[in-house]
Order: C-alpha cells, then structure tokens, then sequence
C-alpha cells in the first residue's frame, strides 16, 4: 500500500507535508474521516484539502476534488457518502429551497435505558454536526421547473435510522406535497427503524406509507431515491412504494442485512447480492443513476410524469 | 353450509386432531419454561397423591391435602403471573404450545375455508387466510402460522412469510375489500424471513405495499397481536382501525435479542432489552399503542386456549361492532389519524421574525 501511496503523490505538483497526506488506515467504512488537525498545524502553509482514499480503486482524491464531484470519485465512480444539505444542494435551484420542520428534534419516548442512554447519544450527534437535528432534511424546493417536495436523509446522524422524527417529518412532507398537488421525492439512506423509540419507530412505517397513499390517490407522483445503504425498517415502507424507484450505482439495499441473512439461512450469498444491480436485476429497481446525473434525470421524469397533470 | 369433516382446507396437523381442549392441557404440561418450574413440582406432587393415597401426611385426610396442594397450585401461578417479567411474557409468547392462528380459527371462529396463493409465485404456508365466521359475522381472517412440530414448522418456515405470503394476504385482503367483508388479521411471527429468496423477491417491497394499501382498505379491519408481534413482519398485515394484542404476546419493532446483539454486544442481554423496548401488552397499552388488551387465562393461553378463544373472540366481535356502526369515510380518516398521530417530538417554538 505504501508504494501505492508515494506513487500517487509524485503525481501532484503542490507541495504537500508528508505528515498530514496520505489518510488514514481504512477504517472498516468505505469513508474516511479526515484525521484531526492539532492547532498547531493548522497553519496557512498547510495544503487546503486533504487526500481521501478511494476504497473501490484504491486512488488518492484530493477532498475538493472530491467535493466538486458530489462525492464520487472522479476516477472509478465510486458513490462516496454524502450529507443532506449537500445532496440537496446538489439537486435543487438556487435559492429555491424552503425547509420545513427544521427544528424538530427526538424525544426519548421510552426512557431507554441499555448500553447508552438515547439522550446521551442524540446529545452527542447533535454536537456533532449543528446543521443535523437528526437524520432527514425535508423541504419544498424547485428541481428544474418542478415545485417538489423533497426529502433527504442523511446517515451520519444515528445511522439514518428512522424514529418518530424521521416519520413525522417525512408524513408532513408527504401531506404538503399532497396539499399542494405536487411530486414527492425521498433519497433514502438508512439503517433501518430506531431501537431506541421501539414501536414508536415502527410506526412511522405505517404512517409515512399510509400518507404515501393519500398522495398516490391524488395520482402525484412519487419518486424514491435509495442510495448505499437503505435496509430495513425504511425499505419495507416509504423507500420501496414509489412510482418510480431508482438506485444509485452500486448501493447496498435490503431488507436485512447480509450477515443476519447468513447467520439464518446457512448458506452461501449470491454475487452482488443486494446491490443496486443486483436488485435491477431482479426486477425492484426502474434504473440506476448516477449522482452526478441525478438533477437531470429526475427533471426527466418529472417532466414525464407531469405532463398529464398539466394539460388537464 | 355445513363444512365437511376433514375438508382439505385446514392441514391435518396433530394438534387438530385432538379431541378436545383437555388433551390439549394435559400436552402442555408437559412443556413448561424456567419460570412455571415450581407450578409444576407443586403438579407433580398432587398427581403422585392422586395416584398414591396411601402416602399422605397423617395430620390431615387426604382429600384435604389435595385440597391444599391445588390450592398451593393455584397461589403459586398467581404469585408467578401477575409478576411477570418482560423477558418471561416474551417467553410465553413463544410457548411452543401456545394456540396459533390455526387454533384461533378453529375455536374462535366457524365454517373457516382456506384459501390458498399470491397468484404470483407460491403458496406460503407461513400465512393462512379465507373465509370464516366470527360468530354470525362473514369476515376473511389472515393470519401467520408457526408449526408445532419440526415437520410442520418447515412446512411454515416458523412462521415467518415469504414475500409470497405478504402478497397473499394482501390478495384476500382486496378480495374481502371488494365483497364488503370485514378483514381480521392473526399476528404471530418472529418477523418476515431474512433469506436470499425473500430478497430476490423484494420482501421489504411487499411489507411496504400492504402499509400503504391497507390504509385505503374500505372494510372494516382489526388486527391482533396472538403471540409474536415480529417487527415489520408483523406490522405487514397490522395496519387496522384497531389493534389488539393478547396479554402474554409481544410486538416489538426489534427481537429482544437482535437489540441486545446490537447495543449490548451480548445477546444474553436479551431481558434487559425487553424490558427497555417497553414491548409487553401493558406497555404498549400505556403508551396507547394498542388498542385493547385481551386478557389471558392465568398460566398463559396454552393453559386454557378455549378460554383465551372465547375471550378473543369477544374482544373481536366487540370492535368490529363499534367499527361497523361508523360511516365508512370517518372510519378511513380516523384509521389514518390513529397511525398518523404514532410518535413523540420536540418542537422549539419557531423564533419569532
């Protein structure tokens, strides 16, 4: 690996301190944070960005790059990890983004009591990122000439997973796209149901897909985005109901996790198993897009799927 | 119409076959959990008197230490039942000799006629589902199926349903929908099966269309919790204008164990996570979850599963009356309210401009 590394590095031109390039090991997630900068260092003559690896061909990214590509990986395609109001950014029109609920925060219903107290874990998330309440950011916004409600969730807050906020905030989205006769998209990214708000979070399944069929009635249009990973609790309700559901390349998606399916079943899993192509394949998925064409497909459906409603 | 004996509608299970509700007990008896071992010494002394009069004590008859150990019998269930830990309700919940769907349609409702097929792809028998009668009522019933014995719980897959079987009910569901039958649905299932099949068949897609297409069922539709409340397995046909749930049965977003695998990097932590997941029929009564608590006979519903029935049976005809008398329109939005209002946040009060 070492080799590989100074290859790469003899590429760039900048002078770079070695002590703060190359990353990281890899961690066992595909994303690398970036290491923490001590103030000493963080000084003008330090280089602007950091390296990230990539974990699929294994090249060096300089972070900016990285950013400007919306987190793909500008050699491979990878899909690296991306955080709501980035995404959201990336899709909508300047400006036009409105966000609703945008102070909502989790309560802890149960008084959960474990390993970790709930309170305690969403005072650490919360500190983590100050622009996360938790792990949706939804809104009214325009993607190309469409007025839509959007819903994008994002993994780093409590593994994207879904508790009553998550519920609460999407069945609103939902409801205002219904109220205003307009589409609903939802870019999922999750774990699955939060543990720690027990039924309560199960039934936001029931709730976001009941609203989901006041919105279908109106004969609006729902498109879900699933992107790596969606499992469980959001791909048995929101995340697999829409009129259109289209994957990110390569995402992992499912409804339970691949070591449970092997610790169950015995046996072996079949190549590819639960990837966007793989779920193509087998017929879930309507297409896979890239995010880099997300914006520009998304209006091409739109356009589509509205053309009825407008000349009525 | 007079159903047929035997009619291929209900497999010959083993348990079917029993005459009657006593043969029943006296099998039950002979599985109990950790919790109950002291009922069942008590038990066993009583059948040793019974079977020996000669060895009772000398101070007192014999008819009156029969008299005192059954009523030792009855002290130490109470003693054990109405303390009992999350962990032990979800232990019950599982009782191998627990009734199950099968057994509710059997002592519960009447003229049950199977019908089978997603029209699709199979026929999963983890589901069972078709016309039956609850008291006078037509309804369709669906429901999960475990098996008893290890040939039968193959054929069930433990109770745990294929995408196939969430289709079904979905098709019997729309069946009941279109000719105006009101929709019982019979939870018991440790969740929906974690395979590579039920993947490549879009289990997660299945569940998810029955939340939402069950919302917009116009027929009146209850659902109740009988024993394991799986998870998204369970909630697959649990979306109902009312829910209830049998007093020992659990319904839980996540097994016990699953949770305590996660967060406790320790499976044997399971008792901890069921008391924290707050999944008990009285937990969720509390937290206005469910419904309706139906009331279990002491000792659980294996130890008298026609009273349980009967008690089922009841609570059903009970809600289905109250439903039915309500116009169906307020019926749907009240069906949405009652799910839409599911959860707790905290709101900042928005800054004033």
């Amino acid at each position: 690996m070492a080799t590989k590394v100074l290859k790469r590095k003899s590429v760039v031109t900048d002078p770079v301190d070695p002590a703060v390039t190359p990353p990281p090991t890899p961690s066992e997630t595909t994303f690398l944070t970036k290491p923490k900068l001590s103030s000493k260092s963080r000084k003008r003559d330090m280089p602007e960005g950091l390296w990230t690896k990539c974990p699929k061909c294994e090249g060096l990214i300089y972070d900016k790059e990285l950013d400007d590509n919306l987190k793909v990986c500008p050699k491979c395609g990878h899909h690296f990890p991306i955080g709501a109001r980035e995404r959201i950014h990336s899709l909508v029109e300047t400006c036009s983004f409105e966000e609703i609920d945008a102070q909502m925060e989790s309560v802890d219903v149960l008084k959960f009591t474990g390993a970790a107290s709930y309170e305690a874990k969403l005072a650490a998330y919360r500190k983590k990122s100050s622009l996360l309440k938790d792990a949706v950011v939804t809104g009214i916004g325009k993607i190309g000439d469409h007025r839509v409600a959007l819903g994008v969730m994002d993994f780093a807050f409590l593994g994207g997973s879904m508790g009553s906020v998550v519920g609460e905030k999407l069945t609103r989205l939902i409801e205002a796209g219904t109220d205003r006769g307009i589409p609903v998209i939802i870019i999922s990214t999750s774990g699955g149901a939060r543990m720690y708000e027990g039924m309560f979070s199960l039934m936001q399944m029931a709730k976001t897909c009941g609203a989901l069929a006041y919105h279908a009635k109106q004969k609006l249009p729902y498109i879900s985005v699933l992107t790596n990973p969606t499992y469980a609790g959001v791909i048995a309700s929101f995340a697999t109901v829409g009129d259109l559901i289209i994957a990110e390349p390569e995402a992992m998606i499912g409804f339970a996790g691949p070591r449970v399916i092997k610790d169950t079943t015995q046996a072996e899993l079949p190549d590819g198993f639960q990837t966007s192509e793989f779920l193509q394949k087998h017929g879930l998925i309507d297409t896979i897009v890239s995010r880099k064409e997300m914006k520009e497909r998304l209006i091409y459906f739109l356009d589509f799927m509205g053309a009825g409603r407008k000349a009525a | 119409m007079k159903r047929p004996e035997n009619a291929n509608c209900v497999r010959p299970l083993p348990f079917s076959r029993l005459a009657g509700v006593s043969k029943f007990v006296a099998a039950a008896m002979k599985h109990y959990l950790e919790f109950e071992k002291p009922i069942v010494e008590l038990q066993k002394k009583l059948e040793e008197l019974k079977l020996h009069p000669e060895q009772h004590s000398l101070g007192i008859s014999w008819e009156e230490e029969i008299r005192l150990l059954e009523r030792k019998i009855e002290d130490a269930r109470r003693i054990i039942f109405t303390n009992l830990t999350p962990w032990q309700r979800v232990q019950l919940a599982r009782h191998p000799k627990r009734p199950y769907s099968l057994d509710y349609l059997r002592l519960a409702f009447s003229e049950f006629e199977e019908l089978h097929g997603d029209r699709m792809y199979s026929d999963d028998r983890a589901f069972v589902g078709g016309f039956a009668k609850l008291g006078d009522q037509k309804v369709v019933v669906i429901g999960t199926q475990k098996g008893r014995e290890t040939k039968e719980n193959i054929l069930r897959n433990f109770g745990s349903g294929h995408p196939e079987g969430y289709r079904k009910a979905l098709r019997l569901m729309k069946l009941a929908d279109k000719f105006g039958l009101p929709i019982i649905t019979l939870i018991d299932t440790a969740g929906a099966y974690p395979g590579v099949g039920s993947e490549e068949r879009h289990i997660g897609e299945a569940i998810a269309v029955n939340l939402r297409e069950m919302m917009l069922l116009e027929v009146p539709i209850i659902a109740a919790v009988i024993g394991e409340g799986g998870s998204g397995g369970a909630l697959g046909i649990g979306v109902a204008d009312r829910v209830l749930i049998l007093e020992n049965a659990y319904y839980s977003v996540i097994s016990p164990e699953g949770c305590a695998a996660i967060l406790w990097k320790d499976r044997s932590a399971s008792p901890k996570a069921a008391e924290a997941l707050k999944i008990t029929a009285n937990h969720l009564r509390e937290l206005k979850l469910v419904d309706d608590v139906v009331a279990e006979p002491l000792g659980g519903a294996h130890n008298d599963p026609a009273a349980t029935a009967a008690s089922l049976g009841s609570a059903l005809l009970r809600h289905l009356s109250e439903l039915q008398s309500a116009p169906t329109a307020d019926r749907l939005r009240a069906r949405y309210g009652k799910f839409r209002a599911f959860g707790h946040v905290r709101e900042p009060a928005a800054v004033a401009a």
